[in-house]
């Protein structure tokens, strides 16, 4: 049973399942092998692929297949705050949650011993830096011409005093009046799979459920705007 | 029970997750799989149907080896019975000493003799094993040391539009520029002739990788040229048909095939290779590309690179594979690729 | 670098071009987009060729130097993005990153592109601190002088965030600029053999014998110099790279205030 909320209207005007802005490109950076741009409202991800290629230190190789490393940074001016370079606790994690967000969709059967490098960079950031890492991800990850059965795609459901939102924004998880749950997810589009799921806050477990359903049909959507990303580099003039 | 539909045109760029067809007369093929009663594609490509099977040519991705495949490789390391080269690969290759020359190489001997670090070599693979261990081999036509001149990094998935139908597209190339180019099958293109046509030559590739899925792509390019030069070129080949990618499907089907044999071929009776002279050395360009291997006084950035090959192989195992043929000499009949 | 490739570019430079067709004294065509991240205080992109570079400044208060009690602080700090280049790995900075990021500090810093004096708020106690970062999104070589281009632009365009009780309110932006006076330029001229470039690629920076950034102030006079690679410079080499990098850094200049506008 859904209790009523109080947060009637968004504080940016957004409907309740509506994502911010978004703007997605394939094959930003020349000198990698794949790579992708995912920007949603203010937070902007560039991601590079690069691999298969040989893996060291061998004691990591994997002769049966390929191995997936993720690594997201954010870069000095990201913040509010300038960040110290370097990785922190927060990003090795994010690292790690990104690498398990994409790992089941993609095939590193034919790349034994090889290992496939993604590089994610946030260059701003105002919430869901983390899922927008992730969707710039496969982006570069299809870019760079890597067998996978989809491409991930991510977003942060929320939950606000009881409404529950697609794309919390940085104001929207700082009302800390209400109880907000911040609750990142990603999925495979065409099976439904969850591949990343956390969550930060208060909410009962039929808001939870009912958040990673509202946030499905936005999650497709925002799916075809990868998809147009890739397409849109091989347009036939 | 979904009736049988095809959801994307064939010859279109399908991405990974897409849906192709929906149906269960179609059957997936190399870059598909089937989910359901969907046809879905697994990789960024090309969709090929071939009758109810449907598969996708790719668009990307990095060379992997496979055997026959003549290819560029560099020496980044010497060891006790050969060398090992870099194919712009994940996976390293071999070169063993019975493999490096047709003359008779002492135990013992310096190896630099023949091939020191940093050389270029046109190669062909011999043998890729489960676990991705490449043998190659530099006797056979068209296979020897690449010197002087520059090397450019490609995609190995252009190379058969750079190549093209019967060698077309980089015979005028070669026409053109005055250029002695070579391709290798996993992207690395070694080029050597005067600074500016080598520009000419270096630019008008890139401008085939960018247009490689776009057709009647060879006249655009004749045109080009034509235009630079200020040259008439007159296709050594006539295009027949339509001239597109898909013309020249690759074969990933892995393992056997003259992948480019007939390339080698053709060069061979062009341009006997001049002896010493022209330009020493080779240039590793850019186009994202992985370039591996030490060097060095690289300088300012020194690499932090994936360094190291696979293990050392002291004693090769050779007993398994079926003795190479001569090399044969023949007139150029150019094969080709496509089926 | 193999011996041999250095002499393929050494033989295009005697005809007079570079292995891409450029001049000797040619740049990249270059792009200068600004404030592109919403978080910067200021911030710019900057593409020569195929290196694009980004730059960020963040501005904090906090306490001076115990030696310069009236003056901000000013920090310059640069990282080789693996996401870059395939030869960049993931770790601490390497020494040319160090370097790097140094000497397009102390161009910044010796040009007085900023009066620190004007940064402080109250002597002794609270001054601005004034971050610049930036890092190559894509690394086709010449970082020292488009990563300078880049921190200048972000520089110029900064706005001061609102202070509140001696702290930055985050996300806050005033009308008041940042304030940049002098715009010192970084060229970097670069020895292959006998000949001078300037602005190398990835690939041509591997054949370098040597090479001088020079900072060059609006009026033609210098205010930093670094000299790299391991080779000699004759006192007819500096003073040619010299001339060439005054006569660059105008045009560089030009490009910058082009796109201020």
């Amino acid at each position: 049973m859904m209790i009523m909320s109080t947060y009637k209207k968004r504080l940016d005007g957004r409907a309740f399942d509506e994502p911010r802005q978004i703007e997605a490109k394939a094959g930003v950076i020349k000198k990698a092998d794949g790579s992708g741009y995912f920007k949603i409202g203010n937070t902007s991800a560039y991601a590079a692929v690069y691999g298969p290629r040989e893996l060291n230190p061998r004691h990591m190789q994997n002769p049966k297949k390929g191995v997936l490393r993720c690594n997201y940074n954010m870069l000095p001016f990201s913040g509010s705050d300038r960040i110290r370079p370097g990785p922190s606790r927060r990003s090795k994690e994010i690292s790690m949650v990104t690498e398990k967000a994409l790992w089941p969709v993609v095939n590193l059967d034919d790349y034994p011993n090889a290992v496939v490098d993604v590089f994610i960079e946030l260059t701003e950031t105002d919430a869901g830096s983390r899922c927008a890492g992730i969707c710039a991800a496969s982006i570069a990850l299809a870019d760079a011409g890597i067998t996978m059965k989809d491409m991930v795609v991510a977003v942060s459901a929320g939950v606000l005093d009881h409404q529950v939102l697609v794309d919390l924004n940085g104001d929207e998880e700082h009302m800390h009046q209400y109880d907000v749950a911040d609750i990142p997810v990603a999925m495979v589009p065409s099976t439904e799979e969850i591949t990343l799921l956390q969550m930060d806050g208060k909410v009962s477990k039929e808001e939870l459920f009912a958040a990673i359903e509202y946030v499905k049909p936005a999650l497709k959507r925002m799916a075809e705007i990868q998809r147009k990303a890739l397409k849109d580099k091989y347009k036939t003039e | 029970m979904s009736e049988d539909k095809m959801l994307v045109n064939d010859k279109e760029v399908v991405f990974p997750g897409e849906i192709i067809s929906e149906g269960m007369s179609f059957l997936p093929g190399n870059g598909t799989y089937r989910l359901g009663d969907k046809i879905m594609a697994n990789r960024l490509g090309l969709l090929m149907a071939d009758g109810k099977v449907l598969k996708t040519l790719p668009l990307a991705g990095r060379y992997l080896p496979r055997r026959n495949d003549v290819v560029i490789g560099k020496v980044i390391d010497i060891l006790m019975s050969g060398w090992r080269l870099e194919i712009n690969s994940p996976y390293s290759a071999v070169l063993p000493l019975k493999d490096a020359t047709f003359n008779y190489i002492e135990k013992g001997e310096d190896l630099t003799r023949y091939f020191e670090l940093e050389d270029y070599m046109a190669v062909k693979i011999t043998n890729v094993t489960s676990q991705k261990l490449v043998d190659v081999s530099c006797k056979g036509p068209g296979l020897q040391k690449l010197k002087g001149g520059r090397i450019i990094h490609s995609n190995t998935h252009k190379v058969p539009r750079i190549i093209g139908k019967k060698g077309s597209m980089v015979s005028m190339l070669k026409k053109a520029t005055d250029c002695k180019i070579v391709v290798g099958q996993n992207g690395i293109i070694w080029i050597s002739g005067e600074p500016e046509a080598e520009i000419i030559a270096v630019n008008t590739i890139r401008m085939i990788e960018e247009k490689a899925h776009i057709s009647g792509l060879t006249n655009m390019v004749k045109e080009h040229l034509e235009k630079i030069t200020g040259k008439t070129i007159e296709l050594e080949v006539p295009i027949e048909g339509p001239d597109t990618m898909e013309e020249q499907e690759s074969q990933d089907e892995g393992g056997e095939g003259n992948s480019s044999q007939g390339e080698y071929r053709e060069r061979r009776s062009d341009d006997r290779p001049r002896g010493g002279g022209g330009y020493r050395g080779g240039d590793r360009g850019h186009s994202g590309s992985y370039s591996g291997g030490s060097s060095g006084g690289r300088g300012r950035f020194p690499p932090r690179r994936y360094e190291g090959g696979g293990p050392r192989r002291e004693s090769p195992k050779y007993e398994e594979r079926k003795p190479e043929s001569p090399p044969q000499q023949t007139t150029p009949a150019p094969t080709t690729k496509e089926e | 670098m193999n011996q041999s490739a250095k002499e393929h570019v050494h033989e295009a430079l005697k005809k007079g071009i570079r292995l891409d067709g450029r001049k000797m004294d040619e740049y990249r065509n270059i792009e200068i987009k600004l404030g592109v991240s919403s978080t910067a205080e200021g911030s710019a992109m900057v593409k020569c060729g195929d290196t694009q570079v980004i730059a960020g400044i963040k501005l904090e208060a906090g306490k001076p130097y115990p030696d310069s009690q009236e003056d901000g602080v000013l920090m310059v700090g640069t990282e080789m993005l693996p996401l870059s280049n395939p030869s960049f790995e993931s770790g601490p900075p390497r020494i040319d990153s160090i370097e790097t990021a140094r000497v397009v500090d102390r161009g910044i810093r010796e040009g007085k592109a900023i009066d620190t004096k004007k940064l402080c708020i109250r002597a002794g106690e609270l001054v601005w601190t004034v971050m610049i970062d930036f890092v190559p999104l894509n690394y086709d070589g010449n970082l020292i002088d488009i990563g300078a281009l880049a921190a200048m632009a972000a520089l110029k365009t900064a706005k001061m965030p609102e202070l509140k009780n001696d702290k930055v309110v985050p996300g806050t932006k005033t009308d008041v600029a940042l304030p940049v006076n002098a715009m010192p330029i970084s060229v970097t001229v670069v020895k292959i053999g006998d000949y001078l470039i300037v602005d190398p690629t990835d690939a041509e920076e591997d054949s370098i014998d040597a090479r001088l950034t020079v900072a060059v102030l609006e009026d033609g006079n210098l205010c930093a110099m670094q000299k790299g690679g391991a080779c000699s410079l004759t006192t007819k080499d500096i003073n040619e790279m010299i001339e060439l990098a005054i006569r660059k850094s105008q045009e560089l200049r030009q490009k910058l205030k082009e796109a201020l506008k």
